[in-house]
């Protein structure tokens, strides 16, 4: 017996459940409901175009906190000495165990109008500020949640970095600044372009955050294909098209990102 | 500088850690209060474990992410053997399509196979439930063990199956002696992974699970469209807990097994 032939049931599986879903989008996004061809739909997406603004606009905010975040997080884990390395990823990666939606439930907690942050600063007479269902509460949430899936990337490839590669360019008369630039930033593209799709995809497409944070003022894509499923407005061709456009996006999106990549690659 | 790196990473964990911490503070608080500490309670933990709801889809999340991860373990250790066997260019078009459950956000996988349920429920005998939560789960977990698997196959000595037949093993003892030791690394850390996913997936799981086959998120989800419930904050806390003693074993088993091979 053939070894490759070992793959056959996963080869069904994957036909079944991977392949013929995601056609299945394609394929209700381009017809209604009798099954003829229409572009009805994804011209539709057209009148939510606020919403795709908003979300892009939101996640690209919060994946460039995340790196700004992240980078000298990473940097100073991977020069600490090798044996507390492992120790203090696994306290930076522990709270994403939690599930998210407790970690951003702890956030409705601590920012509600009754929450304990407006209870702290109205003991010294401030507020209370409206801190939850905002936008910037979205971000925030977005940032905490996904923090971590930037950190991870780019401490793989920093810890690769040989500490001699400093030296040279300190020799060779780099300040630090430029040592930062003309060294650590090009060793270091490939956990920058894969930590920017690790939280740019889930970011824009998320619809717990926006709901739990962002009260119904802040709708995402994600929010906006959740109500064409499950919610009262169900038309799952208009959400297969939303669906449609938002790969589109993270495609492009990817691929602009990949001719950063020396490597041509997205590590995940 | 050296401090400065310090009191760096101290603010980045005071940010990461900080909301954990209260709400495992209000767990122990008498009133619902979220802001105010009243008086210390173990009321919400004994409500927690009255409450059939959460009890019940516990289990329910504990048997899905069992069956999800062994069946994907077993699906997906067969199917990286096969893929490793192709050629070049049938190898590219299934990998690439193994990859689109990782690349993809979650919701759109959620979707998609929401409409491949809803396609089979108008035409036999499908339920939202049980199955369709436990084929959504395998879905999603197999690229991953796929993923970890294959790797394994590149380090490998490609002809020592071949050696160990002509050395006169069957070519099933032949796998069994020589390949799977090799590959088992990657199909236990396979295994963990999808098993983690599994347990803690709530986007897949929502669009897939319909109202007679709860999971721990989902309900969770719902506790928290409701009001305010310190149940949840008691959850967490135990939720923290048993995250943290899994990663202290696992850092502990990691350790010894890296002190044994440099002995």
């Amino acid at each position: 017996m053939k070894l490759k032939y070992f793959s056959a049931p996963y080869l069904v599986w994957m036909i079944v459940f991977i392949l013929v879903p995601l056609l299945m989008i394609a394929y209700f996004a381009f017809t209604n409901d009798d099954g003829g061809f229409t572009v009805k739909y994804i011209s539709d997406v057209g009148q939510y175009a606020n919403i795709f603004v908003r979300s892009i606009w939101l996640s690209l905010i919060a994946t460039a906190i995340c790196l700004v975040i992240a980078y000298p997080v990473a940097f100073i884990l991977s020069r600490m000495e090798k044996h507390k390395q492992g120790t203090m990823l696994m306290i930076v990666m522990l709270p994403m165990w939690m599930n998210f939606l407790l970690r951003t439930y702890a956030w409705m907690t601590l920012l509600g109008n009754n929450g304990i942050i407006n209870y702290i600063l109205g003991l010294v007479g401030l507020g209370p500020y409206k801190l939850i269902n905002t936008s910037a509460a979205v971000v925030l949430g977005m940032v905490y949640n996904y923090l971590p899936f930037m950190i991870l990337p780019l401490y793989s490839v920093m810890e690769k970095i040989d500490k001699s590669m400093f030296e040279a360019a300190d020799d060779l008369g780099c300040s630090s600044v430029q040592t930062l630039f003309r060294v650590i930033v090009p060793l270091s593209m490939p956990g920058i372009t894969s930590g920017i799709t690790m939280v740019f995809v889930p970011a824009i497409s998320t619809f717990i955050i926006s709901r739990m944070l962002g009260g119904g003022s802040n709708l995402l894509i994600g929010d906006l294909i959740e109500m064409q499923f499950l919610g009262n407005a169900y038309n799952p061709h208009l959400g297969a098209a939303i669906s449609f456009v938002l790969m589109v996006i993270i495609l492009v999106i990817m691929t602009v990102m990949n001719q950063f990549d020396p490597d041509e690659q997205v590590l995940m | 500088m050296k401090k400065l790196g310090k009191i760096y990473m101290s603010l980045v964990l005071f940010f990461l850690y900080i909301p954990i911490f209260v709400l495992i503070v209000f767990s122990f608080n008498e009133t619902k209060s979220r802001s105010v500490f009243s008086g210390f309670t173990l009321d919400w933990y004994v409500r927690l474990f009255n409450n059939k709801i959460i009890i019940s889809s516990l289990v329910n999340t504990i048997i899905i992410a069992c069956l999800a991860s062994i069946i994907s373990t077993v699906l997906g250790t067969l199917a990286a053997i096969g893929i490793n066997n192709m050629k070049k260019i049938p190898k590219a078009v299934v990998m690439n399509v193994t990859n689109m459950p990782i690349i993809n956000p979650e919701i759109v996988t959620g979707v998609s196979l929401m409409l491949l349920f809803v396609f089979f429920a108008a035409r036999m005998n499908l339920e939202f439930g049980f199955a369709t939560l436990l084929i959504a789960h395998i879905t999603f977990d197999v690229p991953y063990v796929i993923l970890n698997v294959m790797p394994k196959f590149n380090q490998m000595n490609p002809h020592i199956y071949e050696a160990a037949q002509d050395l006169g093993c069957s070519p099933f003892k032949a796998f069994r002696k020589v390949v799977l030791p090799e590959i088992m690394p990657g199909v236990v850390s396979g295994f963990l992974m999808s098993f983690t996913y599994s347990l803690d997936d709530f986007v897949i799981s929502y669009f897939t699970s319909g109202s007679t086959s709860q999971t721990l998120p989902i309900t969770i989800y719902s506790m928290t469209r409701r009001k305010v419930s310190p149940e949840i904050n008691a959850l967490s806390t135990l939720i923290f807990i048993a995250v943290v003693i899994v990663l202290i074993v696992k850092n502990v088993i990691e350790n010894r097994s890296q002190k044994r091979r440099e002995a």
